[in-house]
């Protein structure tokens, strides 16, 4: 073997590279894509792709948020001024509607949420026609998305079919499909956290506050810390206490629990997150630890 | 190896690779040491793998439970499908395709060696060389992997013998050879103790190369070293035509990636298919405007001349055009569990292009066992032949062995949207 002589991208823009290539993909091969955006770090790191992607022209699909309702108000606030501040087209549904027309019916009022995000995503796609969801999830999080194409099939009833995906060699994506089915996009795929950190970092992007090290109250249950907020009270018996902490991933309120950090940087979160022992999802996400297998059962029902 | 503390550091790209072989030749062995020494595997996922042996009733954990992604796989205890693994270095990011080591599962090898620049042939020492080492040999070189890591694993289990190791080696070398590999390395391992890997180890001293990490470190991230056509296929074509900004009333940017070679402002350039000339009046990322642009990097280009331009198209300089082709003889792998119907019509994607094709002839099938070449009427999932094909509309293509991104296309069945072949231009 030779040693380095060609001249050849670093890490971070080798996978903003190919983030772009797969978004410009979508863009070209599909009619009428949307970009999911939750407020979250990795949609955050999205959109940032997006600009990169097709500036100084308009993004060729809207964003759309599909919210839970229980939803912490910093990220909604940010969500609402990010969408502003790109002058693009911001599309919410709401699980709340989904309830209301009875195609959610929660087993019980304190039932997570999460995982009936895919009916109100599912009837969104059907509303506007969308026949691409670009997302940002990535193959790092959870072992069931290891093995998640790019561009991911799901049949009209939105489900992912993981012993029959299509084969995806090269860069030739495959985004085509059927009217009433769908392509679910992940352009970030072959991002780790640390790199989704190191982005933020470099790109100097924006993010909630909830992400760095605030004072919070919180009760402790086992290895997790549950939030105290209006919708997850302290039940009786319970001990409060306010600790220091920051949160990993951001989703439904229910189901989120923040890590112990007195990280308030990105870069003191980069160190963090360099010499961390526990997984992402592994710390703060109570969705996957009902069963080894949760993850993959969700996204077979059009979970994303 | 816990260089990772450096962070930002030194940034010495990305290098995919691919690992051969079966859970016998400990390959999810290597892969878990190449995680664990490099602190990717965190607490909570050994201790769900130790539960998991545990329930299993074995005694160690079973680090092929890292790699087993899916449900099924997990109950059937077997590797379905490609997986990607991801660790960094400090100085250096890495990906890992996975692929199982069998058969009938030519096709993923397929899947995940078309995108990796080094391959990691595992052998067990106690066994030699075997088919399936000669089997994934020839599809890590018919992918066109540029560089071969033979990698003798299990050193352990014959007390680190020299004389073993070098038998396996001439061996090899006489296979390569006559298979034409050029770029091959070997290395003495074992994943199990660690000995080679990332640490040296005291056993065998008779071995003075470098350890697997080091060559890792140090191998080229580029697919080439060679310089390269430049090729942009363009993907988009940006038109703002934002009536509040008079300034982007003209605008009109090709948006792409550079598939390979480079491009500099100044530039004389052709697009094709209709053959107009212009020069690059600027090249942008997001707006922002960069003097050039190398392999893999995504632009926008923006001309001196208003060309009529659109997706599927290319741009390459004018003195190294590719040459437009409407036949083409290819190596094909067919992935579908449904049989090539050598009637019908296909969809060929070929970069940002799509166009319809015919199969014209089935010169015959390989046996990638035995190489010998077989008269066959159609194809069957996991088969590689010698196709020719007929398209509707020409191509701009290279040889693959001279430009993997424009030698390379997809066959897609219209009827279900399936890619079902993977093609390589002779």
């Amino acid at each position: 073997m030779t040693t380095l002589t060609q001249q050849t991208l670093s890490h971070l823009d080798w996978l903003e590279a190919e983030a772009i290539h797969i978004m410009r993909e979508v863009a070209g091969q599909c009619s009428s894509p949307v970009l999911l955006f939750s407020g979250g770090k990795d949609s955050v790191c999205m959109l940032r792709i997006a600009e990169k992607a097709f500036r100084p022209g308009r993004f060729p699909f809207p964003l759309m948020h599909i919210d839970t309702g229980h939803n912490y108000p910093e990220v909604i606030a940010f969500r609402d001024k990010r969408a502003a501040e790109l002058g693009e087209r911001l599309i919410v549904r709401s699980l709340e509607d989904s309830m209301a027309r009875g195609s959610i019916v929660l087993k019980h009022e304190h039932e997570s949420r999460n995982k009936h995000q895919s009916v109100t995503l599912l009837e969104a796609i059907e509303e506007f026609g969308f026949d691409a969801c670009i997302g940002g999830a990535r193959r790092d999080e959870e072992k069931a998305r290891a093995k998640e194409r790019i561009m991911s099939f799901r049949d009209e009833f939105g489900q992912w079919d993981p012993k029959n995906q299509r084969p995806e060699l090269w860069n030739l994506y495959n985004a085509r499909s059927h009217k009433g089915e769908n392509i679910r996009s992940f352009p970030i795929s072959n991002w780790t956290e640390l790199d989704v950190w190191q982005y933020i970092q470099r790109e100097q992007l924006e993010l909630p506050s909830i992400y760095f090290a605030h004072t919070r109250p919180v009760v402790r249950k086992g290895d997790l810390l549950m939030p105290v907020t209006d919708l997850t009270p302290a039940k009786p018996g319970d001990t409060v206490e306010d600790v220091m902490v920051r949160f990993r991933t951001v989703g439904d309120v229910s189901c989120t629990a923040p890590v112990e950090s007195d990280a308030d940087t990105v870069d003191k979160i980069l160190a963090e997150t360099a010499t961390t022992t526990i997984t992402e999802r592994g710390a703060t996400r109570m969705d996957d630890q009902t069963s080894e297998a949760s993850m993959e059962q969700r996204k077979k029902e059009g979970y994303f | 190896m816990s260089a990772l503390e450096h962070l930002p550091g030194i940034d010495n790209g990305l290098l995919r690779f691919l690992t051969c072989g079966s859970v016998d030749d400990g390959k999810s062995t290597l892969i878990g040491r190449l995680l664990f020494d490099s602190k990717t595997i965190l607490a909570d996922t050994l201790n769900a793998m130790e539960k998991t042996s545990a329930k299993r009733g074995m005694t160690a954990v079973d680090l092929s439970l890292l790699t087993d992604g899916l449900q099924a796989e997990r109950e059937q205890g077997i590797t379905i499908d490609v997986a990607y693994r991801y660790f960094s270095t400090g100085t250096r990011k890495y990906i890992i395709a996975d692929a199982p080591g069998h058969e009938q599962y030519t096709r993923n090898m397929v899947t995940a060696a078309s995108t990796a620049n080094l391959a990691i042939i595992l052998i067990d020492a106690r066994k030699g060389m075997l088919n399936q080492t000669r089997r994934h040999s020839t599809l890590a070189h018919l992918l066109g992997i540029p560089h071969l890591l033979v990698a003798i694993n299990k050193m352990d289990l014959v007390d680190y013998d020299q004389a073993t190791y070098e038998n396996i080696k001439a061996e090899y070398l006489k296979f390569a050879h006559k298979m034409g590999l050029k770029d091959v390395r070997f290395i003495p391992l074992s994943a199990l103790s660690g000995d080679m890997v990332v640490d040296r180890g005291e056993r065998m001293p008779w071995y003075e190369g470098p350890t697997l990490i080091n060559i890792l470190e140090t191998a080229p991230a580029a697919h080439t070293e060679r310089p390269e056509a430049f090729r942009f296929p363009v993907q988009y074509v940006c038109r703002p035509q934002d009536s509040a900004n008079p300034a982007l009333h003209d605008y009109r940017g090709f948006m792409g990636r550079v598939e390979s070679g480079e491009i500099a402002v100044g530039d004389a350039v052709t697009v094709l298919p209709n053959g107009l000339t212009s020069r690059v009046k600027a090249i942008e990322i997001g707006g922002q405007k960069i003097e050039r642009a190398i392999h893999e990097q995504s632009v926008t280009l923006l001309l001196d001349d208003e060309i009529d331009t659109s997706r599927g198209d290319m741009i390459v300089k004018s003195a190294e055009a590719p040459e437009a082709v409407k036949q083409i003889d290819a190596n094909v792998c067919w992935m579908a569990e449904a049989p090539m119907s050598p009637a019908r019509t296909y969809l060929i994607r070929h970069t940002s292009r799509e166009v319809k094709a015919k199969i014209a002839k089935i010169d015959y099938r390989l046996d990638i066992n035995t190489m010998e070449h077989e008269s066959v009427d159609t194809l069957a999932m996991n088969d590689i032949a010698r196709l020719t094909l007929k398209l509707a509309q020409p191509i701009f293509a290279d040889p693959y062995r001279s430009n993997r991104a424009t030698g390379a296309f997809i066959i897609i069945d219209e009827s279900t949207n399936n890619t079902v072949g993977a093609g390589m231009i002779v």
